[in-house]
């Protein structure tokens, strides 16, 4: 039943991406306020899908590949809620939709959805820990969504070739402000979940640690270099795209661990 | 009840021939003297219009006396058009679509007509036959606005660099902006910098007095030619438009400077013939160069867009005329008297 509202949560999600590509076929592009409230309808979907997952587990439903990915995409989701309208940043519906259909899809069709070996008991700490963690990729995936768009943009005014999109995306310098804030509180939120890691009471796989502090790292090393002028924005946008993929094959690695691994 | 709309515009009439009936305070009294129930005159620099609303049919001439000026000379008979009924409301929603005017998809004609109407509704002269005919255009050129994209980019040098600046830093108020030669298109383009809230403004000429005269039309301040290399360590944007025959700038003399300001971009508009910036500045991380025929061609690429949204603004326009078509045979219609015809030099339109 649950799988249910996770498939209605991606047609919203599709639907927002065949508005998008409708609206590019005609050449046309305006306010994606229909975009938002796609996003906004996936993201209801989502939520109740988590929280049906969530009272069947009697915990935070991040149990096995399959909930963790919907767990990223709902964080997505979020943060595009918050931030989307705040900045202004229009279009970012019409570039986060695809990344959340994507991830969902593979959730829904790949065999990832098998229960954890051991029911396991509810740790708060543990579930804070986990879930934080997981809400920093939402900020972090959207720094790479603004990402992409900065590079778009950044693309268009180097070559000269002003696509019908040029005129509905935001300027360079809005959407450089809003990946600066986007991995702050990506990095922020990390290091707490970071930090709850040490009062979970229970020992961790040591390759799960490792590859937590090594997105932390990752992150540090790109705000450091955004600072001390190590990177031009444009370098930085790329490295949030490089950074969210790499961030994105550890949280595999760290869930396939924590699979296999039972405390 | 008639409705019809008579006038002038860019497409037949000369500038000469539209200040002679360019529309006066006395015009609204005027056309209700001569029997318009309800009159509205749409004045601006690439028309004059009267739409009216009457019960008996009041010819193109009469309207014309009531507009023109005393001085108009012997013999001088401008083309007016005429539109009525139907035809009349296409007219209108064309126009306030910006269908009709000089620059496709121009947005200052609906702020036009909306000053006109509202002046033309407080003195009484548009009642409620006018007031659903400007309500409806207001309503369709807000569709066309934003079901189609004819309003789309900028279609002048000037515009395209304030777009192009807009969509570079945002909010412009912050903007450093170095004018480095003062040349009259530089002098439009720092006009519409200005309009856009740019407030630091630097002007550097060869000839001192030229830049400080410039520097004192635009609000800004003057520096000595010797030190405009010195101020793109500074600068958001820096205007080009010298006359010298070697580029003044390039990519080694740049990049030391870009070093110290690597998360802030470098908009160029080199307006010069030829350029005083050399094209692999370009190449530069954080800088956009743009040249006179890059600016241009963007503004060719915007007019096309334009003019090819043209057709899907006339599809939304017809649906609203069909609908206001039969608004019009339900009570606002009125027989047109076969015995009045236009006198001669006064040619009509439309039926």
């Amino acid at each position: 039943m649950d799988r249910y509202l996770l498939i209605v949560s991606t047609v919203c999600f599709l639907v927002a991406i065949g508005h998008t590509a409708l609206e590019m076929r005609g050449g046309i592009f305006r306010p994606m306020r229909f975009n938002f409230f796609a996003v906004g309808l996936g993201f209801i979907f989502q939520t109740a899908f988590l929280s049906i997952r969530g009272h069947a587990l009697g915990r935070c439903p991040i149990t096995n590949l399959f909930e963790v990915i919907v767990f990223v995409a709902w964080s997505i989701a979020l943060f595009y809620m918050l931030v989307g309208p705040g900045y202004r940043l229009s279009l970012m519906g019409a570039f986060t939709a695809p990344l959340v259909v994507l991830l969902q899809l593979f959730a829904l069709l790949a065999p990832i959805d098998k229960p954890h070996p051991v029911r396991l008991r509810a740790n708060s700490w543990l579930e804070f820990h986990a879930s934080i963690a997981l809400v920093a990729y939402g900020a972090f995936a959207l720094a790479c969504i603004a990402g992409v768009m900065y590079l778009v943009q950044e693309r268009q005014l180097k070559t000269h070739h002003l696509h019908s999109i040029f005129y509905h995306l935001p300027p360079l310098t809005d959407l450089f402000a809003a990946i600066t804030r986007l991995l702050w509180w990506g990095f922020a939120l990390y290091t707490l979940g970071l930090i709850s890691g040490f009062f979970v009471g229970e020992p961790l796989p040591w390759i799960q640690i490792t590859c937590a502090i090594g997105v932390w790292f990752l992150y540090g090393l790109i705000l450091q270099g955004r600072y001390l002028h190590w990177f031009a924005p444009k370098r930085v946008a790329a490295l949030c795209i490089i950074g969210f993929s790499a961030a994105l094959t550890l949280l595999w690695g760290i869930t396939f661990t924590a699979q296999t691994h039972t405390p | 009840m008639n409705l019809f709309c008579v006038g002038l515009s860019h497409h037949n009439a000369d500038v000469e021939a539209r200040e002679y009936f360019a529309g006066h305070v006395e015009s609204d009294r005027a056309l209700r003297n001569c029997g318009c129930n309800e009159a509205l005159v749409l004045s601006t620099c690439n028309r004059v219009e009267v739409y009216a609303a009457c019960e008996k049919r009041v010819s193109t001439d009469e309207i014309a006396r009531c507009l023109v000026r005393d001085d108009l000379p012997h013999r001088f008979a401008p083309p007016f058009y005429r539109y009525e009924g139907e035809k009349c409301a296409q007219h209108l929603f064309r126009v306030t679509s910006g269908l009709d005017s000089m620059v496709v998809g121009e947005t200052e004609i609906l702020g036009q007509a909306k000053k006109a109407y509202e002046a033309a509704r407080a003195t009484g002269a548009a009642g409620r036959y006018l007031h659903r005919l400007f309500q409806r255009a207001f309503r369709v050129a807000k569709q066309v606005r934003t079901h189609t994209e004819i309003t789309r980019g900028a279609v002048s040098v000037g515009s395209v660099a304030v777009d192009l600046a807009h969509k570079i830093f945002g909010d412009l108020q912050n903007c450093k902006v170095l004018v480095l030669g003062a040349g009259e298109t530089s002098e439009r383009t720092i006009r519409a910098l200005v309009s856009r809230g740019v407030a630091d403004l630097r002007v550097s000429n060869r000839s001192p007095e030229r830049g400080e005269a410039l520097a004192l039309a635009v609000n800004g301040r003057a520096i000595a030619f010797e030190q405009w290399l010195e101020q793109c360590r500074e600068v958001d944007i820096l205007i080009t438009s010298t006359a010298s025959e070697v580029p003044l700038l390039w990519q080694e003399k740049l990049a030391p400077m870009l070093r110290e300001r690597i998360d802030r971009p470098l908009f160029i508009i080199d307006i010069a013939v030829p350029r005083d910036v050399a094209p692999d500045v370009n190449a530069l991380d954080g800088v956009y160069l743009y040249d006179i025929d890059s600016l241009q061609s963007i503004a060719e690429q915007s007019l096309a867009t334009r003019r090819a949204q043209v057709a899907a603004a006339e599809q939304i326009i017809s649906q609203h005329v069909a609908e206001f078509g039969e608004m019009i045979t339900l009570g606002l219609n009125c027989p047109v008297q076969s015995s009045e015809h236009p006198t001669v030099g006064i040619v009509e339109q439309g039926s």
